[in-house]
Order: structure tokens, then sequence, then C-alpha cells
């Protein structure tokens, strides 16, 4: 028999705030916001900051109690990274959408300014030639239109669309803001987490409350309702400490087939080597008997490999590579090769 | 029929190696709906047959009755249209594909076939709307485009279908794909755990098992599962009853590697590697990876050197490797390597004996 459908929303969506007063930590921004909200005036808007901390649910929660859900749609215009987003869209659908002027008429208790807004997620993904056509439409319908950008890192925004709009930059969220949030998601799922386990997820997610309710209902549907924090730890890929020290030792054995067979293992076990890379990194920037220039030594060719791998190179000739790499340096031994001819 | 699909688990309840796992999984569909899924891990650790049974799990026996079909799509993008090709393996509740297959076009096949699928929802008996599962295979060699367009498909079609991704490093999918679906880590099996395998089959099929033989194969094949049955059947077929002594046979490319890395450490002269070239160029005729290749090739050549040198060669193993994927000819790039590794080993003989 097929599955019935049930409910699946991801808790992400279920419990994103709907109200800008609701959106955790982000004070600044929220006071400013709110002022907006009673005034029905709001300049363009430029949010940024990293992953999960409530950029989009802000955007949102604005557009919605600014309008109401009646208004909504035709008054608030989402595009994403997903969306097609190039030159030839900013030309055509961002502008005459842009173009079209509204009334003013009011629908219940929403204030419904005389304006539409364009919400533009992961803006910093748009190309340079796009940004640069939207800089005249910014300011050719600004009477009639809002844009709200949202990026992670605002240098990839250019600098005339960045000076034309209000900046708000979010902070990451604190261990105790998330624990909060989880343990208030928790009491409502029903589920049961242990503080160990609730500093695990802090730990895991790094201020990014998605990640961490993400983390949360994968290890909920696979482990029931009483989690763990080895069950997060499986959930989120992270991989365990005792196989990144053991790299980390072998390394430092100063053997290679040593770290040849540790290297073969990790892979076989299936982690994912940009994610080892990463970790092996948290541990060795946190060691008091490696020397500096050792470090510096180690993470240029981490980086190195960071990049090879993003273009898609073999994961197990990267990783031996860092890993002959950094017993190199540990061990002191001759590093550079005499370069290309 | 091959052991290897003969002996293929069907159920989660019978599979051997990943026993974890399957609860997990069985746990997880048995509230009749299931979350997008990520199966990463090494090739031969038994990713996909974990996926069948979790879809006979989920469906019953009717998805193993697969039909292959090829597809035709006509894709409206921009200014033109495209045609695209694409051989599917679909079932009355899942379709399965390859959309690395059409190459740089693969973004239009990943949302063409979404829509496509949300479009006729299957009906149960009961007339409620059910959802059909797609299977993505290698979603890590997807082109970057692709996998972001991915990523709002899956949230805006999640009622009508659920997406099972399968690939072999979860590095190269991007993290917001890997964040919209719960990661399941599948490791390549052990090697105690390949022998039991083995043994398995050995009884099922009523052969007499020397010890140490499973033993034996299990440890030529990398911890691979499906290679270690390959290469058990060979050697039934080769040789039954079986001895102790019986010689495994390793795969043929294998042994023309290794006569390469024995051909460059005996002499380093650009004659040579003319005559490897000649070589190389057969294995990539014979549709061998070139990173494969070359991977090998530097587990041929670490075994035979000291071990000051290995570092340096195994540095320019990975830069080479790098640049091969970069480029477009995969035999520029082997050759180039090989041509390093003889001046630096020639360096080396000179700086040693004079």
């Amino acid at each position: 028999m097929a599955p019935l459908l049930q409910s699946s929303q991801p808790w992400v969506e279920k419990y994103r705030p709907r109200q800008v007063k609701d959106v955790a930590h982000q004070d600044e921004v929220v006071r400013v916001l709110t002022n907006t909200l009673e005034t029905a005036n709001c300049p363009h808007m430029l949010f940024y900051g990293p992953p999960g901390t409530g950029k989009t649910t802000t955007a949102l929660a604005i557009a919605h109690e600014l309008y109401g859900p009646e208004l909504y749609k035709s008054r608030v215009l989402e595009l994403n990274a997903s969306d097609d987003r190039g030159i030839n869209v900013v030309r055509t659908k961002i502008k005459n959408f842009a173009a079209v002027a509204v009334g003013t008429q009011r629908h219940g208790n929403y204030p419904c300014p005389p304006y539409k807004i364009i919400i533009l997620d992961e803006a910093d993904s748009m190309t340079e030639d796009a940004q640069n056509a939207l800089r005249r439409t910014m300011e050719t319908y600004s009477k009639v239109t809002r844009f709200f950008f949202i990026c992670n890192y605002i240098s990839r925004i250019i600098e005339p669309l960045a000076s034309r709009c209000a900046k708000f930059r979010f902070k990451p969220l604190t261990d105790e803001i998330m624990n909060d949030r989880i343990a208030y998601i928790c009491s409502a799922e029903g589920l049961d987490l242990d503080p160990e386990a609730l500093s695990t997820l802090s730990s895991i997610s790094q201020g990014d409350l998605r990640r961490a309710i993400t983390y949360l209902q994968g290890a909920a549907r696979l482990f029931g309702s009483s989690i763990l924090s080895t069950d997060l730890v499986t959930v989120s890929g992270v991989i365990p400490e005792e196989v990144v020290q053991a790299l980390y030792s072998t390394c430092k054995s100063g053997n290679f087939e040593l770290a040849e067979k540790e290297v073969s293992n990790v892979i076989a076990e299936g982690y994912p080597v940009s994610q080892i890379i990463s970790q092996l990194f948290d541990l060795i920037v946190g060691l008091d008997d490696v020397s500096d220039e050792q470090k510096a030594r180690i993470f240029k060719k981490m980086g190195e490999a960071d990049k090879c791998l993003i273009d898609g190179a073999d994961e197990y000739l990267q990783l031996l590579d860092v890993a002959s790499n950094a017993m190199r340096a540990l061990c002191n031994m001759p590093l550079e090769f005499p370069s290309e001819f | 029929m091959l052991w290897v699909d003969k002996y293929r688990p069907r159920s989660l309840d019978k599979v051997i190696v990943h026993q974890d796992v399957a609860q997990n999984l069985k746990k997880l569909v048995s509230e009749q709906d299931c979350p997008h899924l990520l199966f990463y891990g090494p090739s031969g650790a038994g990713k996909k047959t974990l996926i069948m049974a979790l879809l006979r799990q989920m469906f019953g026996a009717s998805v193993e009755k697969v039909k292959v079909e090829n597809k035709n799509w006509k894709v409206d993008a921009g200014s033109r249209t495209l045609d695209l090709e694409l051989t599917t393996l679909s079932s009355t509740h899942h379709v399965e594909l390859n959309p690395s297959d059409a190459g740089f076009q693969d973004r239009y096949i990943v949302q063409e076939i979404i829509k496509e699928m949300a479009k006729n929802r299957p009906i149960d008996t009961k007339g409620k709307k059910g959802f059909k599962v797609l299977v993505l295979n290698e979603v890590d060699k997807l082109s970057r485009e692709a996998q972001h367009s991915l990523r709002r498909t899956m949230e805006k079609y999640s009622a009508s279908c659920r997406l099972i991704l399968c690939c072999n490093s979860s590095s190269k999918v991007t993290e917001a794909v890997r964040s919209r679906c719960l990661n399941v880590r599948i490791n390549a099996p052990k090697e105690e755990e390949i022998v039991d395998v083995l043994e398995f089959i050995g009884r099922k099929e009523g052969l007499q098992l020397p010890s140490g033989f499973a033993a034996r194969i299990a440890e030529k094949s990398n911890r691979s599962l499906r290679r270690a049955i390959l290469s058990f059947e060979t050697c039934r077929v080769q040789q039954y009853p079986f001895t102790n002594n019986q010689l495994i046979p390793a795969m043929d490319w294998e042994v023309y590697v290794l006569e390469i890395a024995s051909d460059i450490m005996k002499e380093q002269s650009p004659k040579r590697l003319f005559q490897v070239r000649g070589k190389v160029y057969e294995l990539l005729s014979n549709c061998i990876p070139p990173e494969i290749i070359l991977k090998r090739l530097l587990f041929e050549l670490l075994k035979k050197l000291d071990s000051e040198l290995k570092h340096e060669v195994c540095h320019w193993a990975a830069y080479y490797e790098h640049r091969m994927r970069l480029g477009q000819k995969a035999i520029f790039h082997i050759e180039a390597f090989v041509a390093k590794f003889m001046s630096i080993y020639k360096g080396f003989l000179i700086s040693t004996f004079g």
C-alpha cells in the first residue's frame, strides 16, 4: 500500500517566527523594524549575516505584517538563487513588477503602505551584471517599490547597490538563545533531550539555528523521541573526535605508511573529506605544542586542498597530500619541493 | 545470474552488513512517510542495495517490476528549445536516473522530471494522494547549477515526491542540498563483515571453504563487497574444490598498472616514457577512468619507494590529478605525472649512488 501523506512540514518552516518581534537575538534590527512597521515607512534594506540567523525570516515577517495574507501575493515578489536571475530576468520580470503602481486601499488591520516589496534572497549569488542592471531600476521605481536584499557576504554586493540600502547585520546566535529555542521546539514536539545532547547540538550547529533544527528533526525521525548526543552526531555528519585525533597522531608520528593507512581508512568509512579537513583544522588551531610557523604551513596546504576539492579533485589524493604535508611540518622535514620546471 | 545479484538482500530485515542502518531506516519509514534522503559512501559499500530494500519496505514488491525507458524531453530554455534524451528506470512508485549523463544540460533534466512527476501524482486504493520517489544517482557529478535548481524544486514539490540522492562523496554536494536531506553515511564493510557475507554465500551454494580463504579474498577486495563477491565467484569458476594456496585473480587492469609501475622503476628515459604512454592509452581505451589509473599507479609506486620520496610523489599525484579535472585530455596529465616521477626518481638515484 502506498504511504499516506502526512503533514511532513520541515520544522524549520513550522517554527519560523511569523512576526518581527519574535525574531530571536537581533534586538537592534527588531527595534528599527518595529518602528518601520508603525510608520509604514521603509527604506530599501540589505540584510547580511551568517546562515541560519533569521534574515529570510525577518524579511518574510515584515512583508506579512505589512500586507496581511490577502494582499501578500500581489504585493510581494520573492526571488532566490534557484530562480533564474540573470540579467534578462532583472530587465523583464523585476522591472515589470516594480513598474506597476499600487493603491492605498486597506485590508483589515494591516498598514498596507502604497508600495510593493521585492525580496531578493541570496543576493550574493547574483552576477555583477544583474546587480548593475538593478541600480537604475531601484531609483526609478523607488516610489512604488522597495527592495530587500538578503545575503551572507556583503562584499559580494556591489557598492552602488549597498549604498542605496539601509544595512542590517545579523549576529550569530548565542548558545543560550539557541538552547531556549530548541527547548521550546522539543517541548512542542514532545521530545526528550538531555543537557548533554543540547550542548552537543549547539556546538555542532555553530550558531546556525536552521541547521540545529534540521539535525533535531532528522534525529527525531531516525531515533524516536529520546535523543542522545551520539545520535545527533550521526545525523549531522560530523566526524567523531576519535577519527580526527587518530589522523592527527599518525601525522605526528612521522610514519608515512601509517598515515597512508589511516587516510584510506577514513575514505573507506565514507567520511566527507572537506569535513575532515575542517575538523582537523579546528583541532590543530587549538594546539599549544605546535609552533605558529608549523600551523601556518599546514593550513596553507589545507586551503589549497579545499580549493582542489571544490574543483572536483579526488578525495583520497587530496587528503593524503594534506596528511603528508602536515607530517612534514610537524616533524620538521624539508617542506618545499623544487617547483615546476 | 551473478552471485552479486542473486544474494543481494531484498528487504531491510535480511541485510547482513549494515544492520544498524537498516533498522533505523525501517523506523524512519514506519510512519508511512520519509524525508528526502542522501546516501553517501564509497562504491561497493551497499548504498544501492539499501535504497532498493528501503523502497521495497515502503511500497512492497511492486517496486521490483521495473522497466527501462528512453525518455525524451523538449525543454524550453529561453530563446531555444533543447532536445534531451535520457535512460530512466521506473516502476509504478519510483523513477531512477543518472542526471549527470546529460552533461551540462543536467539542470533541465532535474527540473523537468520532478515537475512531470509532481503533475501526475499516484493515487492509492483509498483515493489518497501518495507520492513518488525519485532516485538520483551520482549527484556529486551534477553541475553546480543543477544542484542549485534542485534545492528549490525539492522544497516546492516536497508534497508529491521524495528524493533519494546517492553519491560517493558528500563534499561535492552543496551544503544547501545536504541540509535539506537526512544524510545517511554508508561505510565500506569491514574485512570481517565481508568474510561473513562470503561464508554465508558459500553455505547457500553448498561450497566447502578452506579456513582463511574467505579472509584472503576480503583482504584483496579493498573493502568493496561487490568486488569480493565477484572475485569469489571467479575463483569458484576457476577451480573447485578450493585449495588453500589457490591464486585469487586480480583485475587484469591492476596487473597492467603494476606492469607500468615496474617499467617506470626500471628505467627512466624518454624512450620508456613513450612506451608507458602506449600502455596508458590502452588502459584508457578500455574505459578505465583516468583518476583510478593514477591512484592505482601511485599506490604501486609508493610500495616500492623509500619513505623520503613518498611525500613528494604523493604531492605531485594530487597536483596532477587536480589538473586532470580542470583539463580535457587525461593522458597529458598522467604522462606528466609519470615524467615528473621519473625525474624525481632519477635525481634521487644519482644523488644516492652517484
